[in-house]
């Protein structure tokens, strides 16, 4: 087998083995069983095993099954766009900050609009952060300013200008009806009328958040989740230092 | 079977210490009311229904009353007054009011007397109701049997109230006992209710009461089925909390989130406000027979569970004198604590069971309530599987009243219906299996599960008295709960807070008072 190309392995190379589990409008029976088999037969899929058959009642049945797939993935041509900034840890960004920057940077964050979660901010912000990965706020030369839940664009934007911001922070953890891309959107356009944009590093994160997906929203930096404080703080300082060795 | 023995003297001085701070704050219940207090009695008194703009009526009215600064006796005098004036139905003088044709503050005043007649023939229209309401509930559970210990709770989210009652009869027959419809994220710092069956929200779905009575309907259509009582819950918190309880009880909901503090900590939510709106909300629920649930899984979904597992004791015990002084009874209180250790801790188990079994032993016969693991749920559903199931040993090894079922799918989206399912499957299976296993074993002498149980009510008890001596609200104020910060007059809805007039009357407040012997 070439090494590029890429198919899913289950217990030999190459065998193309997946697992599979979903819901259909179908009984438990049969037929049920047959509608699932023709549907993954027409996303291309074949020796098809379904190994699990649950009522979900109400007219609902949870199949669980085996396929295998021909599709693969030429390894050369994998492309993906992430923050590229080394990443230091908390006693490294402060040092780089002295040496760098020579003041303290200003964070504003929040969970805007409707988002009422606070865990990823929260995380990333206070003192305590997350697993044992300290937030910004515990950072000797990072000013963080968390204003926490449900927080209007307006509000978080005029914020960022009063205390005249180096970044903003935005979570967004409630993604039904895809609500995180209207807010990011709606922010970043606020930002633009409001003259902010230029003037500080906007970076957005949250489970459903990519690098790829705040690139196109028009953000600076997108993290996803598991990320940590220090990550967020390598990325805003080397960017920060870069930025003014720019301009002088 | 697993026993604690928890230091009596330590109890005592716990409980002690949370009674002063809540007994400290009388004077807020007994000279103050708010927005939301006065449109739950326009509510109770029979407004209903919202403006074409979407502006409820019991807001309408409240806030024609605020503005004209005619508030401060309650809305039930100005209204009764009007009644006996135009004699129209209290609805027709909403609706009135909204296209100003009425103005509560320029009709002729009646005699004190005939306020209190119509007041009293209202309030006693609407109480009956209620305590139909909640001897309906009575019956169907003597009929149908008492609800399984614990309970199976599974919440449903879509945003759609038709869709939310496929998936709840769905749960329902799969062996959920059980429903809570979540809320629209954001929903808690509406200043109002919405109106109506609403098919969009974010999250979760509306709380409106015609949104409650819908799913009611289709439990009690499963409950007949199945002979097996399906309750159903909603959330008696945010700004709008006495409203919520007060619709609740009008369309016999079974459960509501109604923790005393969560406002102010976790929504930041003006203290007074909330702690205000909490009294007079539990009040309701506890006249409606509605078992009230707490939410101290917050305390660790934001700070180490073990470290700060002192916070979820001390809040339990702060919600339970919260609840006492509103005529709660002890086996309506579903007080509130989590499974949120660190997996990767060593013996993180051994802890939960400490934890769990000190909730259990500190409020004996109370339906505790029992969240899963949420923190630590990453995107690996079959990890996430795993630790529910351990959740699941934990809640049925220690009796815990009711159970909230984890989902395999925590921290990607909001339950899908297999995700519910196979949670379902999940509990059932671990409680059957060890259904008596409890019955065959024991702590040993000096374990270090006792230990820890004790060690966590002495520093709940340090923690309380320490509260005690310094104040609820300067407490709030320097960030010893839940390490936020919240000053006495600071966050969201404090200007729906006033002191009320020398004449202020409320009829419901009056005669639930009686009626629970408060």
């Amino acid at each position: 087998m070439k090494h590029n190309i890429i198919l899913p392995y289950g217990d030999k190379s190459g065998d193309g083995k997946v697992q599979l589990s979903f819901t259909l409008p179908v009984p438990p029976d049969d037929w049920g069983k047959e509608a699932a088999k023709q549907l993954l037969k027409q996303m291309g899929f074949e020796g098809i095993i379904i190994c699990g058959v649950r009522d979900l009642h109400e007219g609902f049945t949870h199949f669980i099954a085996y396929a295998v797939t021909h599709c693969s993935i030429d390894a050369s041509k994998i492309k993906v766009k992430k923050v590229e900034t080394p990443i230091m840890e908390m006693e490294e960004v402060d040092e780089f900050i002295r040496e760098n920057i020579g003041r303290k940077i200003t964070v504003v964050g929040a969970c805007i609009e409707s988002d009422a979660h606070t865990v990823g901010i929260d995380a990333i912000m206070n003192m305590k952060g997350y697993n044992h990965r300290y937030g910004l706020e515990r950072y000797k030369w990072f000013n963080a300013i968390n204003l926490g839940a449900q927080v209007p664009c307006e509000e978080l934007l005029h914020r960022a200008r009063e205390e005249n911001a180096d970044a903003v922070l935005v979570s967004q953890v409630v993604t039904q009806n895809n609500i995180h891309i209207h807010n990011l959107t709606r922010l970043i356009e606020l930002a633009e009328t409001e003259k902010l944009r230029d003037k500080m590093l906007f970076i957005c994160g949250g489970p459903k958040i990519s690098h790829e997906l705040a690139i196109e929203l028009g953000y600076d930096a997108g993290f996803g989740s598991g990320t940590y404080a220090n990550e967020v703080a390598s990325y805003i300082v080397v960017t920060l230092a870069k930025k003014l060795a720019q301009k002088s | 079977m697993l026993k604690l023995e928890l230091d009596p003297e330590m109890q005592h001085r716990a409980r002690k210490a949370a009674t002063s701070i809540v007994d400290s704050l009388k004077w807020l219940f007994e000279e103050y009311s708010s927005v939301t207090i006065e449109r739950t009695v326009l509510r109770l008194l029979g407004i209903n229904g919202a403006t074409e703009e979407g502006t409820p009526y019991p807001n309408v009215v409240c806030d024609h009353l605020q503005q004209r600064n005619a508030l401060l006796r309650g809305a039930a005098i100005p209204l009764a007054n009007a009644i006996i004036y135009t004699g129209m139905t209290a609805q027709q003088i909403a609706e009135e009011v909204a296209i100003g044709n009425l103005d509560l503050t320029k009709t002729p005043v009646s005699s004190p007397n005939e306020i209190y007649q119509v007041l009293d023939k209202l309030s006693d229209k609407m109480l009956i109701h209620i305590t139909k309401q909640r001897e309906t509930r009575e019956q169907l559970l003597q009929t149908y049997g008492p609800r399984r210990i614990p309970a199976i709770y599974v919440i449903v989210a879509t945003g759609n109230i038709y869709e939310d009652v496929v998936q709840a009869k769905a749960a329902a027959y799969e062996g959920a006992d059980i429903i809570a419809v979540i809320r629209s994220t954001a929903q808690s710092l509406l200043d109002y209710v919405p109106y109506g069956a609403t098919t969009e929200g974010f999250g979760g779905t509306y709380a409106t009461q015609e949104n409650f009575r819908i799913m009611r309907a289709a439990l009690d259509e499963v409950a007949a089925s199945e002979k097996r009582y399906i309750g159903l819950t909603n959330y008696s918190s945010g700004l709008c909390m006495p409203e919520i309880a007060a619709m609740g009880a009008m369309e016999r909901l079974d459960y509501m989130l109604n923790d005393a503090m969560y406002g102010i900590l976790f929504r930041d939510i003006n203290p007074k406000r909330t702690l205000l709106d909490q009294y007079y909300s539990r009040m309701i629920n506890a006249y409606a027979g509605i078992e009230i649930q707490t939410g101290e899984d917050n305390y660790l979904t934001t700070s180490d569970a073990i470290e700060k597992a002192y916070t979820v004791t001390a809040s339990q015990l702060l919600n339970e004198q919260f609840a006492l002084l509103s005529g709660v009874k002890p086996e309506k209180m579903g007080l509130g604590h989590a499974f949120e250790i660190d997996p990767d801790l060593e013996d993180s188990f051994t802890y939960e069971l400490a934890h769990a079994l000190l909730t259990r032993e500190l409020f004996p016969g109370y339906p505790v309530k029992y969240m899963p693991p949420t923190k630590f749920a990453s995107g690996n559903i079959f990890k996430t599987y795993l630790m529910d199931a351990m959740f699941n040993f934990a809640g049925k090894l220690t009796h815990q009243g009711v159970q909230l079922l984890g989902m395999l799918t925590e921290a990607i989206h909001t339950p899908h219906l297999s995700d519910r399912s196979l949670a379902i499957e999940n509990a059932l299976y671990v409680f059957n299996a060890i259904k008596s296993l409890d019955e065959n074993i024991a702590l040993v002498p000096d374990s270090f599960i006792n230990k820890r149980a004790n060690q966590v009510l002495k520093e709940a008890t340090d923690f309380l008295e320490r509260v005690e001596k310094e104040g609820l609200f300067r407490a709030l104020e320097k960030g010893e709960f839940a390490d936020i910060k919240r000053p006495e007059n600071g966050g969201k809805g404090l200007n729906g807070v006033f002191h009320k007039d020398y004449e202020y009357f409320n009829p419901f407040l009056e005669k639930m008072k009686k009626e629970l012997g408060l």
